[in-house]
């Protein structure tokens, strides 16, 4: 039986490299992480060739120790030994792509090119002798253009072919002095692997790679021996054995292109430079940019965005929704008319009741609830009410805004209140029913829970159904459809090139808190949704910038905690302005501060990596490789980050639903959340909450319900505080200003929603880096919470000594994490 | 010694010695900047830096500061 055969795709980022590999492997592909690392690894069968495996190695400029995707790629293909090489190189960038491929020649793992974007390199009058070329390479070299999908099947071949015959030649491509002593390192150190390694392992011993090294183990004795080789030859050359190697490999490069490849238009400007001028142009690269993130912002989360998650959350994991949106306009149009005039209604008889009427009888009658409601007689009894009021009677009463329980005076005349009932009249007292209008399609919820009531389930498992497990499924894909519209945007941007420019144009700007210039998008995403925002942070190239970016994206309030903010300002502050900007001015200063503070850390210690970063030319992006990517990344998400969702939702259910009551432990009503298990375990961890100024077991139980989705605290403020009469009321004297700021800023800031773990965890891709952001998070977030509760009682004159000072002594270190040298530099000094 | 910070936009100059050591060095030696290659400074970025170069055929971007390294004839 022949082996089976794997070919691995290696190339320069921006060469083509993820084109080839959909075209390879069309939608047959795996798409995951390389082990324990954030870099993202892909594998599929070759089209039409089952056994023949491809694997996608990360896009890579060299083979050296320095990167993450660097050290990854190389591990796989020393340890790995895949059979054969397939190397993209981009052929309207020839020097630098060859640079890579002298290295992966060296391997001892037979080597295919695939000069790509062949199509181009003709158009601009260039020629490339792929014969020669691949006579001075020592390797077959085919030409390809992976967009148009030309020669990819033969290239595969070939490669299959290499593979098979197992012919390779490694040619001696640096000067005398430099072969020598790689010949006798070769001899001395490493004649004992096998013969096709050997070659590599010399050179990189002669580059003193610390990696190789450390692994190859070599004696004291043999290592001074070889140093005494390797610094003879860097006095003759006059630079270190790396920068040698470097240089040679250019150099070599240069010698085996002349003649081979013949440029017509040295020096022209193309299409791509012209674009260029403009887009980075000194006056109009920051308006621009400002237009593109605006449009990106704008379709993202204001419009597509949006209308996908409603559709998602309200819709299909709702009450249901009208099919392409016919009739939708009419439907709300005269439901809200119907609940409005309700509104109308119940305050003229809540302010005639106010005035010392007795209209129990009339809301009994018009009570469309009780069995023996009867239309006509509602219309007497509302026909009767209006005529027994004063013609010039004006109404104020009390409304109560749903979604953020802010209350607000409203009044009504009698005109009012006689369209009101003619309106109920119209509508027969029932409530417009979204069927009616347009074809309506009943959201998954409504169906499953018709269809458990018709075979009559038991409340429980009904509700663990719904309330559990569909409202987990809910919570995961209704993000997906958000998520999908900003990967698509995001493809867009990276494919045409220009993610780079961003990063170019910002640079100045977010290097000073230790971010990347692309850690921009994350944020701005972040406003809206904390899941597509972290998800977007694997733009970001530099594997520390990424964590950092995961980190810290949460901090800035997404739209999930408006209502919340709205709620706060409301009940505790009066409906003071300043909340809301502050909140947002709290998530920025979170994200610098600890920018400043974890770069410090040793866990972001790094040796500083210039900012060396290619501009790739300026292209139109194919439809079909955006949809790939775009798809990709979604179903990603689905799997990796909806497990740990749904496990967290169920969990929070049966917590919320169960409890001990008077008739032992049973399932709760929604309303009765004081008696749940919830409340007992918030109870329990109360006075963790204490120093910050809300140690009940309701600030409790709305923490973790926030952790659901943010917004659930705003609901579950408005039942546990909402038992006798008005939440609002009751947060207001529940929380001192300070309490109440420092409860805000402690969830604005804490572990998001599980969803937005999920997203962390999926990108993360490890359990110790996902453990430490949202514990870093939470502890931040404490801090910070205790240190303004407690000054905050400073400054209203209530002071509690023991949490002043520990108040300072947060301060303190806090200060002293900013100020403090980075990890290391003391040490380096010396 | 001259350094390839100093070149003006629009104009070129031809790298002699690459300075600093480790990652760096060997990062910005990785993307072709290496002895006797012609480099084109094409522009600055809008907020003054980085620098956007041309050579070998490609454009690539880099800090005043990380330029600084670079010796120029």
């Amino acid at each position: 039986m022949e082996d089976k055969i794997s070919i691995a795709l290696a190339g320069n980022p921006n060469s083509g490299k993820t084109t080839l590999f959909n075209a390879l492997t069309g939608s047959n592909q795996y798409v995951g992480n390389w082990p324990g690392v954030t870099v993202e690894k892909k594998e599929g069968a070759l089209k039409n060739e089952e056994s023949v495996t491809v694997t996608d190695l990360p896009g890579i400029y060299s083979l050296s120790p320095y990167t993450l995707e660097e050290v990854v790629a190389r591990n796989y293909l020393i340890d790995e030994r895949p059979s054969v090489i397939l190397n993209i190189v981009d052929g309207t960038n020839i020097e630098r792509n060859l640079y890579l491929t002298t290295q992966l020649i060296e391997i001892g793992i037979p080597v295919v090119v695939a000069i790509n974007m062949m199509d181009i390199v003709r158009k601009n009058g260039d020629t490339i002798d792929v014969n020669g070329l691949s006579k001075r390479l020592g390797c077959k070299v085919v030409e390809i253009s992976a967009l148009k999908e030309d020669g990819i099947i033969e290239a595969a071949k070939v490669a299959i072919e290499v593979a098979k015959s197992a012919k390779k030649t490694v040619k001696h491509i640096f000067s005398g002095a430099v072969e020598h002593a790689i010949a006798h390192i070769e001899e001395i150190t490493v004649h004992n692997l096998p013969e096709d390694m050997q070659r590599w392992y010399a050179i990189k011993i002669f580059e003193r790679d610390e990696k190789v090294l450390a692994q190859l183990g070599i004696g004291e004795e043999t290592l001074s021996h070889i140093e005494h080789d390797i610094v003879a030859c860097e006095k003759e050359m006059d630079d270190d054995a790396e920068s040698i190697i470097t240089n040679e490999r250019y150099e070599y490069i240069a010698s085996i292109l002349k003649g081979v490849y013949v440029k017509k238009n040295e020096g022209k400007l193309t299409l791509s430079d012209k674009i260029d001028q403009v887009v980075t142009n000194r006056i109009l690269a920051l308006p621009i940019f400002a237009i593109v993130m605006f449009l990106v912002y704008f379709i993202s989360v204001t419009t597509v965005g949006t209308w996908a998650t409603d559709w998602a959350n309200d819709g299909l994991f709702g009450d249901g929704f009208h099919l392409l949106w016919i009739g939708d306009g009419e439907y709300n149009e005269n439901a809200e008319n119907y609940a409005n005039s309700n509104t109308v209604i119940n305050g003229f008889i809540e302010w005639s009741e106010s005035g010392g009427e007795n209209l129990d009888l009339l809301k009994d009658t018009i009570n469309t609830e009780n069995d023996y409601f009867d239309a006509e007689n509602a219309k007497t009894a509302l026909q009767t009410y209006l005529f027994s009021l004063p013609i010039n009677a004006v109404a104020s009463y009390t409304v109560v805004d749903e979604e953020t329980l802010q209350e607000s005076v409203e009044t009504a005349t009698l005109e009012d209140l006689k369209n009101a009932i003619n309106a109920l009249i119209g509508y027969d007292f029932t409530e417009p029913d979204p069927a009616s209008y347009g074809v309506w399609v009943p959201g998954v919820p409504v169906l499953v829970g018709n269809g458990l009531e018709a075979i009559n389930c038991a409340d429980w498992l009904s509700s663990l159904i719904l309330d559990g497990i569909v409202a987990g499924v809910g919570a995961v894909l209704g993000f997906v459809p958000q998520i999908l519209v900003l990967f698509l945007i995001l493809a867009f941007l990276e494919d045409c090139g220009y993610m780079a420019r961003i990063a170019f144009v910002l640079d100045k700007i977010f290097r000073k808190f230790g971010l990347s210039g692309k850690s921009f998008i994350p944020m701005l995403i972040g406003t809206g949704c904390g899941v597509p925002g972290i998800m977007a942070s694997r733009t970001i190239e530099n594997d520390k910038d990424r964590k950092m970016a995961i980190i810290t994206t949460t901090f800035i309030p997404c739209g999930a905690k408006l209502p919340f903010i709205a709620l706060i300002a409301g009940a505790v502050f009066g409906g003071a302005w300043w909340v809301a900007p502050l909140a947002y001015f709290t998530g920025m200063a979170a994200i610098v501060v600890s920018g400043i503070i974890l770069k410090k850390t040793k866990l972001f210690e790094s040796e500083y990596t210039p900012f060396v970063m290619e501009l790739p030319a300026y292209h139109m992006p194919t439809f079909k490789n955006l949809m790939h990517t775009t798809w990709e990344r979604g179903w990603s998400f689905i799997k990796k980050a909806g497990t740990i969702i749904l496990l967290s939702t169920v969990i929070i259910w049966f917590l919320t639903y169960f409890g001990f009551t008077d008739t032992g432990f049973r399932m709760l009503a929604e309303d009765e959340v004081d008696k749940s298990l919830l409340a007992v375990v918030g109870g329990f961890i109360s006075w963790i909450f204490a120093p910050l100024g809300f140690g009940t077991w309701q600030g409790a139980v709305a923490t973790i319900t926030g952790l659901v989705a943010k917004e659930n605290i705003v609901g579950t403020l408005g039942v546990v505080y909402g038992v006798s009469g008005s939440a609002i009321q009751a947060i207001s004297s529940a929380f001192s200003p300070a309490a109440g700021l420092s409860f805000l800023i402690f969830n604005l800031l804490c572990a998001p929603c599980f969803a937005a773990m999920g997203a962390i965890k999926r990108e993360m891709n490890n359990w110790k880096w996902t453990t430490f952001a949202i514990g870093y998070q939470t502890i931040f977030a404490y801090a910070i919470a205790l240190i303004v509760y407690q000054f905050g009682l400073l400054f209203t004159g209530a002071v509690n000594v023991v949490g002043l000072i520990v108040a300072i002594i947060l301060t303190v270190v806090l200060l002293y994490f900013i100020i403090r040298p980075k990890f290391g530099k003391k040490e380096a000094k010396n | 010694m001259k350094t390839l910070k100093e070149v003006k936009v629009g104009q070129s100059a031809v790298v002699v010695k690459i300075h600093g050591e480790g990652a760096l060095k060997r990062r910005i030696m990785d993307m072709g900047i290496t002895k006797g290659v012609k480099i084109t400074v094409r522009k600055v970025a809008p907020l003054g830096d980085p620098l956007e170069l041309n050579l070998r055929g490609y454009e690539l971007s880099l800090r005043k500061a990380d330029a600084e390294m670079i010796e120029i004839e």
